[in-house]
């Protein structure tokens, strides 16, 4: 049992206050691990919301530095922040958040040399990424450690996040393979509403709060997505897929795999 | 005419009408980029052409979403 500090009970009095966190799930909150895959639009407000509600260490794993172009919905990042480590600068936040939370920072991007070292660091992943490759390999990664993850996505005015526990359905279970690299929506197509990255972001936020606390339903074996320029949230129930080439009964997947990203997305949009 | 449910919502078509068929009605842009469940179970794309449909059926597009761009 922690010993909350005068200032921990005022910090955290409206967790403790909800009948189903109260002290026990600020406890377990506190204790928690959680790596932070991206520190983008998606990154920023699950890292903002898990600092702010006192998750005990946040690991984030981000090769870039901060550009113009991120500032849109990027809001862990300020205009001062341009040229700096995304890692470092989402640290400084955190940290002016919450001093209380511990914060690793790796500056690299994960990939199959990396993944399962530092994701077996870690109690939950946040998947915050931008790209199919990293999506198969933290999925991957995380089935083959049985590690739970929230996994995120947007598009334009759409955005979709399940969360997956050893045994519920997988991102593979869902998608088999990455998407043909020139099926990839063209760079033209692929903007993004600022506000998506913070709805999809702050759900997966929540979710992993769910997973420490206990608390109500998590989103497994559901895929939920939608629409913001209707405002139609649609839950889709999908099963865990026995032929699973990860987590099926005879997995044929048994190493983890670095897919090459689509030459649009790595030459001209990455930076 | 028969009843298909696509994305939750219902549809009227007319059979027979095949799985590869309902996604070409649908205008999916980018079939690609799409994952097909059929009553809750996926259906291989390899299988699409070959799947015909009933009244009553539930069809969900599931579309790939990265994140947008970094
Ligand atoms: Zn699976």
């Amino acid at each position: 049992m922690i010993d909350f500090t005068e200032e921990q009970i005022q910090r955290y009095s409206r967790h403790i206050l909800l009948q189903d966190v109260g002290v026990e799930g600020q406890e377990k909150i506190m204790n928690a691990r959680v790596l932070v895959v991206g520190a983008g639009g998606i990154g920023a407000p699950v890292s903002l919301y898990l600092a702010a509600a006192g998750i005990g260490r946040i690991g984030i794993i981000d090769a870039d530095v901060v550009d113009l172009s991120n500032l849109q919905r990027q809001v862990i990042h300020f205009t001062k922040d341009v040229g700096v480590p995304k890692v470092k600068s989402a640290e400084e936040k955190i940290k002016a958040i919450n001093p209380d939370v511990k914060v690793d920072t790796y500056q690299e991007f994960l990939d199959s040399s990396n993944a399962l070292d530092i994701i077996k660091e870690y109690d939950f992943v946040v998947d915050g990424t931008d790209n199919f490759p990293v999506k198969f390999l933290i999925n991957d990664a995380c089935v083959m450690v049985g590690k739970p993850f929230s996994h995120g996505g947007i598009l334009r005015f759409n955005g979709q996040t399940f969360t997956h526990l050893p045994g519920t359905a997988c991102y593979r279970c869902m998608f088999k393979e990455p998407p043909p690299a020139g099926a990839v929506p063209t760079c033209s197509q692929a903007g993004v509403l600022g506000a998506i990255a913070g709805m999809i972001g702050t759900i997966q936020a929540a979710e992993t709060l769910k997973y420490f606390t206990g608390v109500g339903e998590l989103l497994t074996n559901k895929l939920l997505t939608f629409d913001a320029k209707t405002m139609q949230f649609r839950t889709v129930a999908v099963k865990h897929r026995d032929t699973c080439a990860i987590c099926g009964s005879h997995p044929t997947i048994d190493h983890l795999i670095d897919y090459e990203q689509a030459a649009c997305d790595l030459k001209q949009h990455r930076k | 005419m028969a009843n298909i449910y696509v994305n939750g919502e219902a549809q009227e078509v007319n059979l027979p009408l095949s799985l590869s068929e309902l996604i070409r009605l649908n205008k999916v842009v980018q079939p690609d980029m799409v994952s097909v469940q059929l009553n809750e179970e996926f259906v291989d794309r390899n299988d699409w052409k070959n799947i015909q449909l009933k009244d009553g059926d539930n069809v969900d597009f599931l579309y790939f979403m990265g994140g947008g761009s970094k």
